[in-house]
């Protein structure tokens, strides 16, 4: 019974699902292929290919008896618990062996059948313990990070990010201030169970408006009848500090369970291989859990989650004006370098969220699922600066946003045919603190959005199946902001907005722009498996964004860039039409997985250098929100070769290139092209250990718009004209990294994992294009890390 | 159908609890609190008193400071200087000046003009001994025509080769206020 329950543990991660396809691989006890063995389950049943693998569809939730039997063989009879898509290999002993061995390999949950899914699994998850969500995301091919700093991290999927690429955490949308390029996702992922990432819009179940992509973050959670629990313990010697976290799952088939999950991080001065980054210390403590009911037909959850994190922004990257910025530029080495410490001055970031949901699950007899979901989220920002005559203790800003969510989703399993339709409210309240003493970036506003969608699937054959989808969004904002007169004058805003202003303030107007959108997007796909081991991708989506509240209202100075960000109330949606395509083909021991996209965005949104506003504290360079169709076409590869029983290779291969067709020049802060090659050794009997050596490529962007400008500087009292170079992308790099570790029992119950790493091995000292803080200092040295996980 | 229930109380009573959370913001804009507007530089020698201006009342908005000179300097005179920092947008305006001085040890104020127009000399100190930058004195050359650049600078390295002396090159910090006005010397 030992393996049965370790089989239900495996089996039961993440969400339920009603059309369930279970397939698979029939082997013997030295892995090779049983053709034509009979499998049976439930009411189905098929006969194994010559490669030994099955596939059965429409096995309908609930328990489900499987038999299989092969002449010579020892039969296997048990019965699955049966609620989502199964991947299961089947080892077959034969007769006079004495036990029957079911070996689980994973578990395929598809989001949209007609892209390729790539998922994170717990192992890599668990690697990255001390790490932020967006680095993590790096695992996957075609994923790039936006940094500012080393601690504040954003992913970019296939070129894009921030509003761009929706977070789903356990369902929800993670509504955490995602518009600014220097807040990061408020995710902790010692959270996360399981992640899967899908580039483009094309799983209309998760809005229609994430044009770079979606991740899918799952809680960890079992069905096993015990309690058991983790702790992963990591030191690094970069930060001189560490990360705990600790988890309790308490399983059960039916009946309540419940996961409970918490992690804190502590961290001085990073450094980067010449001097202290002074100020980039970071704290952050998290927790999550979960409270579950499974009965007959239906399941209902409880679940909480807090993200709470301080984060130092680097000292030398607080400049007053654009002369600051030059010297800084020129330089290259950072103004502010003191002696490492622990302590977090400003400035800083603190921020908190808060996520709390409740759903619940009904299944009816014949393949219908009903899902209701409710979720609460606060998202608490306050950005701290150096300010002349305010207590450190104040803000300079100070957002809580407020989101309440709402869907009810309904699927249907018929025969070949799989279909699924829902609907979702958001209303939305974001408040500005207005004693912060500052002109607030993002106003006070109240949104709210309602969507309704239907994506049917149909599998044509066992080799081919086709999924269309449509998506309908309404949404309206009314904002609350105080334009200065003499701003909005500038931006030409009088007439076509005067409707707008609602009270005059002397040298202020308050306005409440109003907007509301109407969106449609489709996502229609197809899957083709062929030949030996062939499987083909194909999808076309269309997907819609409306502008953000940063780019609808920015209206200020953004003191860590020293320039001054302008939106504008007359932008309108993007429109994302995408063509995706991947080519996946197994050999016995190699796989390639190549996946090539096209992504043409109508009325794209980015930031343009526009001129100067000289204001008493200097001048400034004025960058304006403006829009342009863009061409994003690029490449991500990887692929697996098991060289030998111990030694594998991976490749990871990162290519986008974006150009601004309007204006034919290129599309700035696209992420350069990336190279990630991996070796690995693997021994199970040496205590499973496991080495491996990475080196990490990071070719320089050729492909870079010229946004250099001019600027005075004094010498000998005199103006001398100078350029200030922000465009150049700085040259490439190459780093090595090397991981390790190594299993152990530290008991009857527990088993230990002890990990050694070295991170930029050679101290190599670099800058990155894709870091908004290149300007300022290097990337983080050489870094010793040691972890330990104990399962009990 | 019991649990149905349950969860659908539970999900009312939680929409009803936080939807209710709105504010007011009708009530008038944010008070800046840390903006200086007007930097106001006073020279004082050989019986005159010139005052120098530079005004900004929208703040980071797209005006411009205006900038107004009340006289000309005369050739080869000492005069005592004083600068002061004022936000104007709020009423009575507020003396930054102040803070400035408080906090003396983290700021100092620099002065740039070509050699041949004049030099400066620091008049005051903070607590370390280093000097601020408030008062001043300004000794002009021969006669010509120049710029007086007036930067208040923000955590500056004081320690730094040559910032007690006035030179900004290796000051650092980050600047909180830069004005220049147009100087002639007869």
């Amino acid at each position: 019974m030992q393996k049965f329950s370790l089989f239900f543990c495996l089996l039961c991660f993440g969400i339920v699902y009603s059309q369930n396809t279970i397939s698979g691989k029939i082997v013997d006890e030295n892995d090779v292929a049983l053709e034509k063995s009979h499998i049976h389950i439930s009411s189905k049943s098929t006969n194994s290919k010559k490669d030994g693998s099955f596939i059965i569809r429409n096995i309908p939730n609930g328990p489900a008896k499987v038999l299989i039997t092969y002449v010579g063989y020892k039969p296997i009879d048990t019965i699955i618990a049966v609620n989502g898509n199964l991947e299961i290999n089947f080892k077959m002993k034969q007769k006079n062996e004495q036990l029957d061995e079911i070996v689980v390999k994973h578990k395929n949950n598809y989001f949209n059948h007609s892209v390729s899914e790539q998922k994170i699994k717990e192992k890599t998850i668990e690697k990255f313990s001390s790490q932020s969500l967006g680095n993590l995301l790096k695992e996957v091919p075609g994923v790039s990070v936006l940094k500012s700093g080393n601690t504040v991290v954003k992913p970019v999927i296939n070129g894009l990010h921030s509003s761009r690429v929706a977070i789903f955490n356990n369902n929800v949308k993670l509504e955490d201030q995602q518009w600014g390029m220097e807040h990061a996702p408020n995710f902790d992922v010692n959270a996360a169970g399981k992640i899967t990432v899908l580039k483009g819009a094309s799983a209309l179940q998760y809005g229609g408006d994430a044009i770079g992509g979606i991740v899918i973050i799952e809680p960890f959670s079992t069905k096993k009848d015990t309690l058991f629990g983790k702790t992963i313990m990591t030191m690094e010697s970069n930060g001189r500090g560490g990360t705990i976290s600790s988890s309790l799952h308490k399983g059960n088939f039916c009946d309540w369970s419940w996961n409970a999950q918490g992690s804190f991080k502590y961290y001085g001065d990073r450094e980067a291989p010449d001097y202290t980054l002074s100020n980039t210390g970071n704290r952050e403590a998290n927790f999550s859990g979960d409270l579950k009911y499974i009965g007959k037909k239906f399941d209902f959850a409880a679940y909480y989650s807090l993200y709470s994190a301080t984060i130092g922004i680097l000292s030398a990257s607080h400049i007053g004006n654009v002369n600051d910025l030059y010297n800084s530029i020129n330089n290259q080495t950072p103004s502010v370098t003191d002696d490492f410490t622990y302590s977090i001055k400003n400035p800083k970031q603190k921020v908190q969220h808060h996520l709390a949901k409740l759903n619940y699950n009904y299944y009816f007899k014949d393949g219908q699922t009903l899902a209701l979901q409710y979720a609460f989220q606060f998202n608490n920002r306050k950005e701290f600066d150096l300010r002349t005559g305010v207590s450190d203790s104040k803000p300079a800003l100070d957002l809580n946003l407020l989101t309440h969510t709402v869907n009810a989703d309904y699927k249907l399993s018929l025969d070949a045919w799989d279909f699924k339709s829902g609907i979702m409210g958001l209303y939305q309240n974001n408040t500005a603190n207005p004693n912060t003493g500052v002109r607030p970036l993002i106003p006070t506003y109240n949104k709210f959005d309602a969507g309704v969608y239907a994506v049917a699937d149909n599998h044509l054959s066992e080799d081919f199946s086709i999924e269309v989808g449509i998506r309908y969004d309404f949404s309206t904002i009314e904002a609350t902001k105080y334009y200065l007169k003499s701003r909005w004058e500038e931006r030409d805003y009088s007439p076509q907005f005067d409707n707008f202003i609602a009270g005059d303030f002397g040298t202020q107007w308050l306005t409440k722009p109003t907007f509301t959108f109407h969106n449609f997007s489709a996502s229609i796909g197809t899957q083709y498996s062929f030949g030996e081991g062939f499987d083909w991708y194909f999808n076309l989506s269309r997907a819609v964004r409306n502008p953000n509240p940063s780019e609808f209202f920015s209206d200020g100075l953004h003191h860590s860039s020293g320039m001054i960000e302008l939106g504008d109330l007359r932008l309108r949606q993007e429109k994302s039409n995408k063509i995706s395509t991947s080519l996946q083909k197994k050999w016995e021991k190699v796989k390639i997985n190549l996946n090539p996209f096209l992504n043409y965005i109508e009325d794209y949104m980015f930031l343009k250098p526009v001129g100067f506003e000289t204001t008493i504290r200097g001048a400034f360079p004025v960058w304006e929100y403006q829009k342009t169709n863009a061409l994003l076409t690029g490449v991500d590869f990887n692929s697996e070769w098991q060289i030998s029983e111990h030694w594998q290779h991976r490749l990871l291969l990162t290519y986008v290139n974006g150009r601004d067709k309007t204006n034919n020049d290129a599309i700035i802060d696209m992420p350069p092209l990336t190279l990630n090659n991996r070796i690995l050794f693997s021994k199970k009997e040496w205590n499973n250990l496991t080495l491996e050596l990475q080196s990490e490529m990071v070719f320089r962007q050729t492909q870079f718009p010229d946004n250099n400008f001019t600027t005075n500087i004094i010498e000998n009292g005199d103006f001398v004209p100078v350029e200030v170079d922000i465009s150049t992308p700085p040259p490439a790099y190459h780093l090595l990294h090397f991981t390790s570790d190594f299993q152990f029992k530290v008991s009857e119950h527990s088993l230990a994992t002890l990990g050694f790493s070295v991170f930029n091995i050679l101290d190599t000292p670099y800058r990155d294009y894709l870091n908004r803080q290149r300007f300022y200092a290097d990337e983080l040295g050489r870094n010793f890390q040691i972890q330990l996980k104990i399962n009990y | 159908m019991k649990y149905l229930n349950t969860a659908k109380t539970i999900l009312l009573s939680a929409t009803v609890l936080f939807a209710s959370s709105c504010s007011n913001d009708d009530n008038g804009p944010v008070n800046e609190e840390e903006v200086i507007t007007t930097v106001t530089t006073t020279l004082t020698g050989g019986g005159q008193v010139i005052t120098l201006t530079s005004r900004d009342l929208d703040g980071d908005g797209p005006n411009a400071p205006t900038i107004t000179v009340s006289g000309n300097l005369t050739a080869n005179t000492t005069y005592a200087g004083e600068v002061s920092f004022l936000n104007e947008t709020v009423n009575p305006a507020e003396d930054i000046t102040v803070e400035v001085e408080e906090e003396g040890v983290d700021h100092q104020v620099f002065y740039q003009l070509p050699t041949a127009l004049g030099t400066v000399a620091y008049t005051d100190l903070d607590l370390n001994g280093k000097p601020i930058g408030l008062a001043f004195t300004l000794t002009t050359g021969n006669a010509g025509t120049g710029n007086l650049t007036v930067t208040l600078r923000h955590l500056p390295n004081k320690s730094a080769t040559g910032v007690a002396a006035g030179d900004i090159t290796n000051a650092g910090g980050a600047t909180d206020a830069l004005v220049t006005y147009p100087v002639t010397v007869n």
